[in-house]
């Protein structure tokens, strides 16, 4: 697929950018060939999404060269990036949810007739265009009405429609549920034969061992490897990103201690959804102390709406909801906090972070009120809190006084999860407690989550990452249509099963 | 190494400081196109204002009562909420008030009066803050159309009191209140002599410091810069965001009720029709200014209020509203202001891996 | 940020430069060797063609007549009344004028804090003492009246004159003494050329709204008009502006006020009732100048061309001759004092 003689689709050399007193990237050097499906592989903060940015003309460079098929292109224009066939699809969907597909997509260059918009033409065109990249999204639907899944095809659709010839993608699996993720790969394949090429940015590494031809890795700023994907192993892949040795070892930890009491007790719970009438269709679930039980579930079968009835956030429309045997349906969400419920939030940045707050404020967010007293913040408890958390978790900057935005995405993750284990509780909701994190801050969470297993706490992990469910928990539900198809001890679970029931082609068996 | 903290403050500060630049090189040239040296004209402001003590009362005077609408507007929006109602707010306070004081008896002592008074102004102006509040909490209804709309509806409300029930033949004032009576700083120190500036300054100045220092060392405030950034989170958190929006707008109002008795208290001793006369409106410009940071407020009330002053000194030689344009070339500079250096630092302050 | 910092300090540095420029027009004009007067304008100020207009057309003409040096101020909030009015008496200005009743107190603390300066207030509301006497102002302050009464007594007569109707209307603003005044007027007038002739008055309401509610003043305007009458007479602010757009539809009469309003409704308006604010501010220069300045409440009348009546080319078509002569008759006898126009009803 690759042939190294060929000019390169894209070449980047000795390209540094430096934001006030961030060196974002220092030396990096990057090419890819065309027709190739090329991944750019790092933690976060390794300033891979920068030199994105500088490639698609959002960012200027201060040092380096950067060449397309051949032509100097440095320092250009979104616009002339976008002419010369380099498009982006952004990990945040940057679409009109009130227009249709095809508006969406033709958004920019409309098809006009009379000096008016041509929505015949559009829908032809797209529909076109769908059926040559394979890529199957309704026309003329509502961009507000499509699973994220058709909405990152619409997102790809635009850039393609543009006249991309090389195509990058930001994290393009973030969003996606397995199947999805599949539909996706299968889509690039499809592209890459057509003589896209295309730059995938990314920090998961199955993702990159099974879908591309070379890898570039980049550290603190700088490229350190070039890789051929079929020469690679994700253990080299792995140690290249951090620059240590790292265990990648689907391995189930059992549980040190023995199942104790019931402290998470659902009956027959129902909820509203968001759009539909009811989301969470009648569940009843028992979660002991010392486990971790986790939820399995594509993205958008009622999570959200458990997890908000869970934390205090939605009403509940029947059912009950007990802590240590106690009905919560009527506390609010800070008496449940001080009833010993913790909760992780699935969407740090807009739930769990108050992203202008200090680290230290951010640790005490949602029990404000034990650090002080007649209404009164003490601001000594709270900074001495800052400071333990700071060591326990190994937050950096260990500065407790650090707007919470300027960390990177591990260390704000680590703020959150300090926060919500710090507080005495018998039961952690954990949603998506990994989600945007490096490799090294993943392992990390994983054995904090394990330890308050150990130390006899309930723990309700709620995943869209079948691996991380599989490698934490002692049992595991799968959610499917705001029911409980299945509750499964570990042992009985495989990628394979689990991905049955999700997707509700799996037998139906008694909810324990 | 530009620390994070540096980039705070220059968050806060640079703003203003352009908007300032800005405004003095349009000025200049305003004054240049009236046919006048700009230095002279400069120091003809200066001199009418901080020149000598009756500039400074005339001010201080003035800067009192637009402190309290900058704050009225400046808290609510620490919350996340526009409060366009401060110039009725203002004006229930001065005339709740000027209601509390015509109630007391007759040369009732000042250190029990004062505080009944002030309290009165704060009510006052709350119950029109609160109205809005509740709104929002309980139905969602915008604050800035149902704060806009209230302003009609007080002002004619008052109005129609005054005119109907309570006014001296002649006027749009009511009687001269007989208790609660602020002196004015030319009692004490004579050299003030004929300003308007009485003590209101002084529970203004410390209501300014105590919005501060709630704002940032109690619980309720914790909260409500909370919502102010992430309602989402806020709630998350087990913060009732609607309690927060009601009681920001109602202390908004409170504040702008404060402004009141500068005015009732410490200046005319009546209720007046209109005495409210832009201010509160001008108290959206000062929160802006003043980065709706309390200190900031005051200073931003003192340079409106010398631009006010100014304005009347620099008459002879060129017209008023030279003042006026001025003011609309600060909050439009800051407005453009605020976004370029949010986005410059925004930039510089992007998440990143810092070196272990 | 550097780059904004470099725009900011340049911007500094050129605001620095400017100070030392100095175009050749700098300074105050010293322009006439008369009086120095200072005027504040009400808030709204010049523009309003009514009395702060008439004001500068005063003040202007003793500029040019008496050779007066006259400052204006506009204040901006509430307390630039008075601080208005003090800057131009700290600046030992000779007289010392406010336009509009609101300045009243102002006006009486500040004279007593000046007794050297003269101060004038048009339309100075005069305060009432325990027993309802009126409280008369320090010596150093003239109390600028007018005697409403008397040019609506003009326009009362005109209306009866010319209407062709036993009907004539009247439609107020505020339902206060101050109005009444003119109605007072008015009715007087008309009843005097035409004894069984009935007044058909109307008030838009008890609050100062009235004078701002043009609606309520076309409805009041309509229902006269329908009743039979030709002619409506206000005394309403913009409320009038109604009962012109009234008159417009009935093809019925306007009477304006204050000023002359002919301009609101061409060919509808049959004059107005002006109150000349010019006159009386240039009346009170001359009088420093003159150095006959004295306090106390000074009335202008039709004597003093205080008040009157618009007769010129726009409508002189709508009023006969002998009935413009029938008027001067009446003015003379007025002014003569054969004949007493009644202030209240």
């Amino acid at each position: 697929m690759t042939d190294s003689s060929a000019t390169p689709a894209v070449r980047m050399t000795g390209i540094a950018k430096r934001f006030a007193a961030v060196q974002a990237v220092a030396q990096a050097d990057l090419s890819v060939q065309p027709g190739e499906i090329h991944a750019l592989c790092g933690e976060n903060g390794a300033g891979k999404s920068t030199l994105m940015k500088i490639l698609c003309g959002m960012n200027g460079c201060d040092d380096g060269r950067i060449e397309v098929h051949g032509q100097d292109v440095t320092g250009w224009s979104t616009a002339r990036a976008i002419a010369a066939g380099v498009g982006m699809v952004h990990q945040h969907f940057m679409l009109v949810p009130t227009l249709t597909v095809a508006e969406n997509v033709v958004l920019g260059r409309e098809p006009l007739r009379h000096g008016l918009l041509d929505l015949e033409k559009a829908v032809a065109d797209v529909e076109q265009l769908c059926k040559q990249t394979g890529l199957s999204v309704p026309a003329r639907a509502l961009v507000a009405e499509l699973s994220v899944g058709q909405a990152q095809r619409v997102e790809i659709l635009k850039v393609l429609h543009r006249g991309a010839r090389v195509l990058l993608l930001d994290e393009p699996t973030a969003v996606l549920s397995p199947p999805e993720v599949v539909e996706l790969w299968k889509v690039l394949r499809t592209l890459r034969g057509s003589g896209t090429t295309i730059l995938l940015v990314t920090h998961k590494l199955d993702e990159v061992m099974e879908l591309t031809d070379r890898i570039t890795v980049m550290r603190q700023g700088r490229t350190v490897a070039v890789l051929q994907t079929p020469e690679t192993t994700p253990e080299i892949l792995a140690e290249a990103m951090v620059g240590r040795e790292v265990d990648l070892r689907v391995q189930h930890a059992k549980r040190a201690g023995s199942r104790g009491d019931v402290v998470l007790q659902l009956r027959d719970l129902r909820v509203a959804g968001r759009r539909i009438a009811e989301a969470i269709r009648g569940i009843s679930l028992d979660v002991r102390a010392g486990e971790i039980l986790g939820i399995a579930g594509v993205e958008g079968n009622g999570q959200a709406e458990l997890l908000e009835a869970l934390t205090g956030l939605r009403p509940v429309l029947s059912g009950e909801i007990s802590l240590n045997g106690k009905n919560i349906n009527a506390l609010t969400p800070r008496a449940r906090g001080d009833a010993g419920l913790s909760h992780i939030p699935e969407d740090r940045h807009e739930r769990g972070l108050i992203l202008e707050f200090s680290v230290a404020d951010n640790l005490v967010l949602g029990q404000q009120h034990h650090f002080g007293s007649k209404g009164l913040l003490d601001r000594r408890a709270i900074d001495a809190h800052a400071q333990a958390a700071i060591a326990a978790w190994d937050i950096r900057p260990p500065d407790p006084q650090a707007p919470v935005r300027t960390l990177s995405g591990g260390n704000q993750q680590k703020v959150v999860i300090a926060r919500e284990m710090a507080r005495d509780f018998s039961v952690l909701i954990a949603a998506q407690p990994t989600r945007g994190v490096d490799v090294g801050a993943i392992e990390f969470i994983h054995d904090r989550l394990r330890q308050a297993r150990d130390a006899g706490k309930a723990v309700l992990l709620v995943s869209a990452e079948l691996r991380e469910i599989l490698t934490l928990s002692d049992r595991i539900a799968v959610l499917y249509g705001g029911q409980l198809v299945a509750v499964l001890p570990r042992d009985a679970c495989s990628e394979a099963i689990l991905g049955g029931y999700m997707t509700g082609l799996g037998s139906t068996t008694e909810a324990a | 190494m530009i620390s994070v903290r540096w980039l705070h403050w220059a968050d806060l500060v640079l703003p203003p400081l352009v908007a300032l630049a800005v405004a003095l090189v349009a000025g200049d040239l305003l004054i240049l196109s009236y046919g006048q040296a700009p230095g002279s004209v400069w120091r003809l402001l200066l001199e009418g204002t901080w020149g000598n003590s009756y500039g400074i009362g005339q001010v201080l005077y003035k800067a009192t009562t637009l402190t309290c609408t900058g704050l009225a507007v400046a808290l609510p929006m620490r919350a996340g909420l526009f409060n366009i109602g401060a110039e009725s707010q203002l004006a229930a306070g001065a005339f709740a008030t000027a209601l509390v004081a015509s109630l007391l008896p007759t040369a009732t002592p000042l250190l029990l009066a004062a505080p009944l008074c002030i309290a009165g102004a704060m009510v006052g102006g709350g119950l029109v803050g609160a109205v809005p509040g509740v709104l929002r909490a309980r139905y969602g209804a915008h604050e800035v159309i149902v704060t806009i709309m209230l302003n009609f509806v007080v002002l004619a409300l008052l109005n129609w009191l005054v005119s109907t029930y309570w006014h001296v033949p002649e006027t749009l004032h009511t009687p001269t209140i007989t208790s609660g009576q602020m002196p004015r700083l030319s009692q004490l120190f004579p050299q003030f002599h004929g300003s308007a500036a009485n003590w209101s300054w002084l529970p203004v100045a410390l209501t300014a410091g105590l919005v501060q220092w709630a704002l940032q060392r109690s619980q309720a405030g914790f909260a409500l810069r909370a919502v102010g950034f992430q309602p989402l989170a806020a709630e998350n958190a087990g913060i009732l965001v609607g309690r927060v929006w009601r009681q920001a707008l109602t202390w908004g109002g409170a504040l702008a009720g404060l402004g009141g008795i500068n005015f009732v208290l410490g200046y005319k001793g009546y209720y007046e029709d209109g005495l409210a006369g832009g201010a509160g409106f001008l108290g959206i410009a000062v929160a802006l200014v003043g980065r709706n940071h309390p200190l900031g407020v005051v200073a931003a009330a003192l340079l409106f209020a010398t631009l006010s002053q100014g304005g009347l000194a620099i008459h002879a030689l060129v017209p008023k509203q030279m003042v006026e344009v001025l003011q609309a070339v600060v909050i439009l500079a800051m407005a453009m202001a605020v976004p370029e250096v949010r986005r410059l630092l925004r930039t510089a302050l992007t998440p990143r891996r810092r070196a272990p | 940020m550097s780059r904004l910092l470099i725009l900011t300090v340049a911007l500094f540095l050129l605001h620095a430069g400017l100070q030392w420029v100095e175009p050749a027009s700098a300074g105050l004009a010293a322009h006439g060797q008369g009086p120095r007067v200072g005027v504040v304008f009400d808030l709204g100020g010049r523009g309003d063609k009514s009395f702060n207009d008439g004001a500068y057309v005063g003040a202007m003409r003793a500029v040019k007549a008496l050779g007066a040096q006259v400052r204006f101020v506009e204040p901006g909030e509430g307390s630039d009344r008075e601080a208005g009015l003090r800057l131009l008496a700290a600046e030992g200005m000779d007289l010392v004028i406010g336009v509009g009743f609101i300045f009243s107190d102002d006006l009486t603390g500040l004279a007593k804090e000046y007794p050297n300066i003269a101060f004038a207030g048009v339309d100075y509301a005069v305060a009432l003492d325990g027993q309802g006497q009126p409280i008369q102002p320090p010596p150093n302050l003239a109390a600028l009246k007018f005697r409403e009464e008397q040019g609506s007594f003009l326009v009362g007569a005109l209306a009866a004159l010319v209407g062709g109707s036993k009907k004539v209307g009247f439609v107020g603003g505020m339902d206060t003494p101050l109005i009444h005044k003119f109605e007072a007027g008015y009715r007087a007038g008309v009843l005097h050329v035409c004894p069984d002739c009935t007044v058909l008055a109307q008030y838009a309401g008890v609050t100062p709204e009235a004078f701002r509610n043009p609606g309520r003043g076309k409805e009041l305007a309509l229902s006269q008009y329908q009743q039979g009458v030709r002619v409506i007479y206000h005394a309403s602010g913009s409320t009038g502006l109604g009962v012109f757009e009234a008159a417009r539809v009935q093809h019925g009469l306007g009477i304006g006020v204050d000023a002359d309003q002919y301009d609101e409704a061409p060919g509808f308006i049959l004059t107005s009732m002006v109150k000349r604010v010019d006159n009386a501010v240039y009346d009170a220069i001359d009088r420093v100048k003159a150095k006959k300045f004295h306090g106390g409440i000074i009335q202008f009348g039709l004597a003093e061309d205080g008040v009157g009546y618009v007769y010129d080319a726009h409508n002189r078509a709508l009023i006969p001759s002998q009935v413009h002569d029938r008027l001067e008759q009446l003015k003379a006898d007025i002014v003569a004092g054969r004949l007493q126009v009644p202030s209240t009803r």
